[in-house]
């Protein structure tokens, strides 16, 4: 199979989903001639024009608001809010219209919408541009939460979300613009709500998402190296959780680790942690372990900022404590 | 128009606007008698106005409202039935109990929604004029707001955008005066906020919002110039609002003298009332067979409100998802 970045991939579902379905229209800042911030939509002003794609002033709420406005009256619009720091702006457009206006109305009305936007840390561009947000959405009923690893899931999730009748928040990760991987040239999706095991083991389960996918590989790997086989979960997305994947898992390992770049305090890993000790408890042979960036801002300087994500050896270290 | 049109749709008018009187006061007497849960803001006072703009629109045209949304809801054609039972939290409300006073919301009507942020509806109306655009419709979208709203990041982005776009929006401005307790001249340096358009690049006009006739005639122009293409316009409606910001309001920020001079010298229902009779259009009689009529259609809607049931607890966790 050919092999396309995390970018290459997120651009091609979007030109497919804006070929198969009239409806589908892109905007926000940036996003036209100049092709996004970081190329996820680049090429495709020029293929389908400026009715289809629309670049808008810098003013995130007026992007949202129109997305849920349109998404109201018929159209799906796939929006992008260029780093998820800025979500800042629009969040009372996000946390009091789009998730909210089909229940307060009684379920007279969908909104079909896909709110595109970019996480993480990793390029040092400090704390305005580097954060993990993803909790702060899951607690929004309403909203749909999804954060691919990999091109071929951020492909399949991409589409399923432009298709889905809800309001879903697609976090990508800056860190993996460049990544690499196989992407199959047929029109595909992936269901929302549907984790992946991303590499089957038998002594404890990693439980994580989006770059810290990547992270645990490794150090699965170095783990296998020690007779320790992990298995490392890529949950994809967090709202609607696949439970049973998770909880499946713990019941065959017995021990579980959760990975992930956000900070620790209400971080989503509590969530997965109460899911574990909910469901899962019977099973456990040890205490559940969360790895995660400290509770401080993103760090500018690499080395600080190196010290603030979570690495291979800090999930190593969280697995041998349980063993 | 013709005479006879103009008849019909001044009459019409009146209608709603005893409608919308009858309806905001029964809410006032039913919340009292503690049948009403949660809060109410009432729009009694500031009846030209949505019956003004919603008179101009067509019936596929969309409006966004306020957290004093029930006059909108109204003039724009909402069943007072479902309505009542919005209110009241019954099953067979507009948005089966879920939404309330302050987020009623008729789609098939074109009624997007009273919105419980101030502001809450400018980005949306947005969305729902580039929508028809987009599908090549040549619908429009009124949306109505206060003059609180004009202080808030959504009212500068949102005019922005529509102003930038030529969106079919007509941006409607009901300034009563005050942001809940705060007077406007606390709350702004400019006296008119239609001065604000210009800032936008789009016609900014200030009318006397107690004047339906004035709010229907500057709503027509706004709407044409909109659906032909030439984007949108900010339509300043002064009025006042009789009661308090809600009910239980102790409104002890307002001169007692001047509440009364609005209610008594300047009221929208009793103005028009004057002036129909003044100019023929119609008759005291023809005027007390609407208001019995309209009297008739809210005891209906009330005892339909009434004898609606409740929801079942379980339908709570319903409508979160489509």
């Amino acid at each position: 199979m050919r092999e396309i970045t995390y970018v290459q991939a997120l651009n091609e579902a979007l030109r497919e989903e804006l070929k198969r379905d009239e409806s589908v229209f892109i905007a926000g800042e940036d996003v036209g001639l100049y092709g996004g911030n970081l190329g996820v939509t680049k090429g495709l002003f020029q293929e389908f024009g400026e009715k289809r794609v629309k670049d808008t002033p810098i003013s995130e709420g007026a992007i949202v608001g129109l997305a849920a406005g349109a998404a109201a009256t018929g159209l799906r619009p796939c929006v992008e809010i260029m780093y998820v720091d800025f979500m800042g702006l629009c969040l009372e457009q996000i946390l009091n219209q789009t998730s909210k206006l089909r229940y307060m109305f009684g379920g007279k009305m969908k909104l079909p919408l896909v709110i595109r936007t970019q996480g993480g840390a990793g390029f040092s561009a400090a704390a305005h541009h580097s954060q993990s947000l993803e909790a702060f959405f899951t607690h929004i009923p309403g909203l749909k939460v999804v954060m691919p690893s990999t091109p071929y899931d951020a492909k399949g999730l991409l589409k399923s979300s432009i298709r889905d009748d809800n309001p879903v928040i697609f976090i990508e990760h800056k860190f993996l613009t460049d990544f690499r991987g196989p992407v199959p040239d047929d029109d595909y999706t992936l269901p929302l709500g549907e984790a992946e095991i991303k590499r089957e083991g038998k002594n404890v389960t990693i439980i994580t998402w989006s770059y810290m996918v990547h992270v645990a590989l490794e150090a699965a790997e170095r783990l296998a190296g020690e007779g320790i086989e992990a298995e490392v979960i890529d949950v994809r997305t967090l709202k609607p959780l696949d439970e049973e994947t998770v909880v499946g898992s713990v019941e065959k390992t017995g021990k579980a680790v959760i990975l992930h770049e956000a900070c620790r305090t209400s971080g989503f890993g509590a969530e997965v942690s109460a899911l574990i000790a909910d469901k899962a408890f019977d099973y456990l042979d040890g205490p559940v372990k969360r790895v995660t960036a400290p509770d401080t801002p993103v760090p500018f300087s690499p080395v600080l900022e190196r010290a603030f994500m979570p690495k291979p050896e800090d999930v190593i270290r969280a697995c041998q404590e349980i063993m | 128009m013709t005479a006879q049109i103009e008849r019909d749709k001044y009459l019409d008018m009146y209608r709603t606007m005893v409608r919308i009187r009858g309806f905001e006061s029964n809410v006032e007497r039913l919340f009292a008698e503690g049948k009403i849960p949660g809060f109410v803001h009432l729009y009694i006072g500031e009846e030209a106005i949505a019956t003004g703009v919603c008179a101009a629109l067509r019936e596929d045209d969309y409006i966004t409202s306020t957290h004093r949304g029930h006059g909108h809801c109204v003039a724009k054609g909402g069943r007072l039935g479902e309505m009542f039972a919005e209110i009241y939290g019954k099953r067979t409300g507009y948005c089966k109990g879920k939404g309330g006073s302050m987020h009623i919301a008729a789609v098939e009507k074109g009624i997007l929604g009273a919105n419980g942020i101030v502001g809450g509806g400018l980005t949306l109306a947005n969305g729902a004029a580039f929508s028809a655009r987009y599908r090549g419709t040549d619908q429009v979208v009124a949306c109505f707001f206060g003059d609180g709203a004009t202080n808030n990041a959504t009212f500068h982005e949102g005019v922005n955008l529509a102003a930038l776009w030529n969106l079919p929006v007509i941006f409607v401005c009901e300034n009563n005066q005050y942001g809940m307790s705060v007077p406007q001249k606390h709350h702004q340096k400019i006296v008119d906020v239609s001065v604000r358009a210009q800032a936008y690049g789009i016609p900014g006009v200030t009318i006397d919002g107690n004047d339906v006739i004035k709010v229907y005639e500057t709503a027509m122009e706004a709407i044409s110039r909109a659906r032909r293409g030439d984007g949108p316009t900010l339509m300043e409606c002064k009025t006042y609002r009789h009661k308090g910001h809600f009910q239980g309001d102790p409104d002890v920020y307002r001169d007692k003298e001047e509440v009364r001079k609005w209610i008594t010298e300047r009221d929208p229902i009793r103005r028009f009332r004057e002036f129909l009779l003044r100019s023929k259009i119609s008759s005291e009689n023809d005027l007390e067979t609407i208001d019995r009529e309209v009297e008739g259609e809210i005891s209906e809607a009330i005892r339909f409100a009434e004898e609606s049931p409740l929801p079942a607890p379980e339908e709570a966790l319903e409508d979160v998802y489509a």
